[in-house]
């Protein structure tokens, strides 16, 4: 039954709007490469390999993991390729770190990636399906109606979304990895940022980046032998819902409202906002961080808002909310979850850098993908469990 | 090492079909997945965990998967998770779940529909993308290279080819879902000219549109089968390098591997399911599994008689437990395989009480 | 010897896709001007367009329900840089209207007002293409605008949200 699953390795590349320098492997390599090191391992370390990405029309490749083993060391090994749209790449380290609980293998590497620049992604999203209904205007048009519900439901304040950008940006700078650096950013360039699906203005929303993220995963005995202190797993959940259906909650998904309680429930949770010290979310409309506030329990319905409005998201703040930057400021679409899940692991290893949270000691990683409906979450902790 | 039992105690599947024109993925699924739950005697709400496997390049749109989940019924929220691979990765996910001990029921489907797109042009999109796609060499003429080598370096003859085609789509005859279920003998199937040498028609799979669904089950939820549960003793799956180059296509060293980790030689093996979509890769599969004469090998016909991509590895599955679950033996294999040239491939050892 | 950063390989593929049977009725029903959805027989929600499946219960809706193209605005958006897919020219609004005898909203491009005149609660009505125009697509319905009735009060419609 479960064993204990730690993370002993991270690494994750330069995210850019286009990595022309390095090849599809190559990109995945750089990650891995870094990965290694953090947990001093090898490739005959390594038992199986996790891999996660969003669309293959991305890129072009149909099952990309077929061609990208050789350069993943996995022949002769076994290797997954887990797809769950936004979520994947929470779900892959999930998946990944099953793995290690069931005892199976020691140590696995996961790896999760998007190299938009090798495709044409806007064309991947809206290949027209000739009796489908069009999407108008890419996620911010799917995206856009949810937020003004919320803003109608909750009553928050209008410049909620510049404040959560604001925040955002302003922590970019701290992450070596971060895509967009505004060293200057001001409230003034977000707020004066061109609407570009009302209510959600320009600054407000997440770029397209080439980008990838690995993770060791290793068991009690392999994380013993790790090289740099580990993160533990303190509990994953999972959850989905369909993606329409009628009396379907979109502003608060009960799927993420029930991965949470599930999550909480594992890690020996009451009071998420008190004993949890930070928490990486995916992000990728600034409007979305009072949403899942109330989403993972940390703010009552309805009052998520509040807590950016006080600054309790910020890095100084109570519950310092994408201390990296987060999704507004890197989105390799396919690892954006890994990337939230291996920053949270980070930062209760204590070595997030610049952007640490002082004394981090359990945080929680979050996912989601489709039209809200897909959630991945992992609680991580310095503590041994 | 893993430690709970788990059973399947669920298989359904859809008539594999040239063109299904008129139900979508949804349409198709659903029957499957009630029928599926039935055998299991679980409903919705009392399984643990879905995982399905499909692949956006076959439906021609990406999040495939996500409308097909719209057949299941996922209210309250589910556990699920979705491999871009053949359903039988699915079921290894699903397999590896209940190893944690975090669900005792598991829903694993998958779908395909292959005729949407021209399937070996497809195909040839998960071959290198700087080096190998441009030139766009289709999956029949990579299989041929493989035969080709098979046959020089073996002696096997093309006859040998056509005896496989013949044996497995004669046993077809008896498998109602089966796709292509008669064929002329040997000699006749070897006077038919070539597609891409040395391969004929008969030596590859037809195309096919179809799904499956299976329920795998551990401790109590075991008891509230109508299916006589079979037993999943071993399981495992290994990926070669991607470029054909390195590797030696007339053995398949993923698969000798697999079969050793998932036990294959610790007893007597009465029936095989083997994932081979051309008649030689038949040959390759039982020598690196070590079957030997006396097994009964695809006696659902195989992948040659019906191949929906995506679906069929799982199929292997189901087959070979239903067909233990019927009395036809008390051990099994099953095979999976995925990519050019038996890339990647699963196995799974199956056995009755 | 200057560096090779991308190589270019145009991938054509073509595929025939299968509408499956509900989508097919209802496209039927936009051929006559007709907007038609299913019942789930489970939770009796009316599903516009179909599914062919309650997403909610997993079971084939086959009872089929004719609504009238008046609705209810829920929530919107205004896109304001230019859609790849919509001749509109920017800004333009989008709604989630939600027909009356509908338990899902439909979404919809919103026009013969002001692109800010839009709001939640709004009732508007479908237009259609002219008769000889009209054809087994989405399209058949141009777009929804707005009708001389009060708004629906906030209680009808917070649940669609």
């Amino acid at each position: 039954m479960a064993e204990r699953c730690a993370v002993i390795g991270i690494g994750q590349t330069k995210h850019d709007v286009k990595r022309t320098d390095v090849s599809l492997p190559g990109l995945l390599r750089e990650a891995v490469d870094r990965a290694f090191a953090d947990a001093g391992v090898g490739w005959r370390d390594i038992d199986a390999v996790v891999i996660g990405k969003a669309p293959d029309m991305f890129e072009g490749t149909m099952m990309p993991e077929l061609y990208l083993a050789d350069a993943l060391g996995a022949a002769g090994k076994p290797m997954l390729r887990v797809h769950t749209a936004g979520s994947v790449g929470g779900s892959t380290a999930i998946v990944a770190a099953h793995l290690i609980q069931a005892g199976i293998h020691e140590r696995v590497l996961t790896v999760a990636y998007e190299k938009q620049s090798e495709g044409n992604a806007m064309w991947a999203l809206t290949v027209r399906i000739p009796f489908q209904q069009a999407i108008v205007a890419g996620a911010g048009g799917y995206f856009a109606p949810l937020i003004r519900a919320y803003m109608r439901r909750s009553g928050a304040p209008e410049d909620t979304g510049v404040k959560v950008a604001l925040k955002d940006r302003r922590n970019a700078p701290k992450n070596p990895y971060s895509h967009l650096v505004f060293p200057d950013v001001t409230y003034e360039m977000i707020e004066g940022s061109p609407m570009l699906w009302d209510p959600i203005r320009y600054m407000e929303t997440c770029p397209s980046s080439d980008g990838a993220c690995a993770m060791v995963l290793a068991s009690d005995a392999a994380a013993k032998k790790a090289k740099h202190k580990p993160a533990w797993v303190h509990g994953t959940a999972m959850r989905s819902e369909p993606t329409m259906f009628a009396g379907r909650d979109l502003v608060n998904p009960r799927a993420g409202r029930d991965c949470a309680a599930e999550l909480y429930k594992k890690a020996g949770i009451t009071d998420p906002r008190k004993e949890l010290d930070c928490a990486e979310v995916y992000v990728p409309f600034s409007w979305f961080e009072p949403m899942w506030m109330e989403n993972l329990g940390f703010a009552p319905e309805g009052e998520g808002w509040k807590m950016t409005q006080e600054g309790a998201t910020a890095l100084d703040g109570d519950m310092p909310i994408n201390a990296s930057g987060g999704v507004l400021s890197s989105n390799p679409i396919g690892a954006s979850g890994m990337i939230r899940f291996a920053e949270a692991a980070l930062q209760v290893r204590g070595l997030a850098g610049e952007h640490q949270v002082p004394g981090a000691a359990r945080a929680l990683g979050h996912a989601y993908g489709g039209g809200s409906q897909f959630f991945a979450m992992w609680i991580v902790g310095s503590e041994r469990p | 090492m893993p430690s709970r039992d788990v059973a399947i105690v669920g298989f359904a599947q859809s008539a594999s079909v040239r063109r299904e024109a008129s139900r979508n993925e949804v349409e198709m699924l659903m029957p499957i997945l009630q029928e599926a739950k039935r055998q299991a005697g679980l409903r919705g709400r009392d399984i643990g965990v879905t995982v399905s496997g499909s692949c956006d390049y076959l439906a021609g749109q990406p999040f495939a998967f996500v409308s097909a989940l719209d057949a299941v019924g996922a209210w309250p929220p589910i556990v699920e998770s979705h491999v871009e691979m053949d359903g039988a990765w699915a079921l290894y996910e699903a397999w590896v779940k209940l190893q944690t001990g975090e669900a005792d029921s598991a829903l694993v489907y998958a779908f395909g529909k292959s005729s949407m797109g021209d399937l070996p042009e497809v195909l040839t999109i998960q071959l290198d993308p700087y080096t190998t796609a441009p030139l766009w060499p289709d999956a029949v003429s990579l299989a041929a290279l493989q035969a080709r080598a098979y046959l020089e370096k073996t002696g096997t003859s093309e006859r040998d080819l056509a005896e496989v085609a013949f044996r497995s789509r004669r046993a077809a005859a008896a498998n109602p879902k089966a796709q292509v279920r008669t064929s002329a003998d040997a000699e006749t199937l070897l006077a038919t000219p070539y597609l891409v040498s040395p391969l004929r028609a008969h030596d590859c799979p037809p195309i096919s549109d179809g799904c499956a669904a299976i329920v795998l089950a551990c401790g109590d939820a075991v008891k509230k089968s109508a299916m006589t549960p079979v037993w999943i003793r071993g399981i495992d799956h290994r990926i070669e390098a991607h470029a054909l180059g390195v590797r030696d296509l007339t053995t398949s060293p993923s698969t000798k591997l697999a079969g050793e980790k998932a036990g294959v030689g610790k007893g007597r093996v009465d029936l095989a399911e083997l994932h081979a979509p051309f008649t030689h890769q038949e040959l390759i599969l039982r020598e690196a599994l070590g079957l030997g004469a006396g097994v009964d090998v695809n006696p659902s016909g195989g992948a040659l008689a019906a191949n929906p991509m995506m679906v069929a590895g799982l199929v292997r599955i189901g087959e070979a437990a239903a067909r233990l679950a019927g009395g036809a033996g008390k051990r099994a294999v099953a095979h999976a395989t995925s990519g050019p040239c038996l890339q990647q491939n699963l196995v799974c050892v199956l056995e009755r009480d | 010897m200057s560096e090779i950063t991308n190589i270019v390989t145009p991938i054509r593929l073509d595929y025939t896709y299968t509408a499956g049977h509900a989508t097919q009725r209802f496209l039927l029903g936009m051929a006559e001007g007709r907007i038609l959805g299913q019942r789930c027989p489970e939770c009796a929600k009316v599903y516009v367009p179909p599914r062919g499946a309650c997403p909610k219960c997993g079971v084939p809706t086959t009872d089929e329900v004719e609504v009238t193209g008046k609705g209810t605005v829920t929530t919107f958006c205004i896109v304001r840089i230019p859609s790849d897919v919509l001749s509109v020219p920017p800004p333009f609004t989008c709604a989630h209207v939600l027909l009356d005898g509908a338990d899902l909203p439909f979404f919809a491009l919103i026009q013969e007002c002001d692109f800010d005149a839009v709001r939640m609660g709004m009732r508007v009505e479908a237009v259609w293409a002219p008769k000889a125009e009209l054809a087994a697509t989405f399209e058949s319905i141009r777009y929804f605008r707005p009708i001389d009735e009060p708004d629906a009060p906030y209680e009808t419609y917070k649940e669609h949200l």
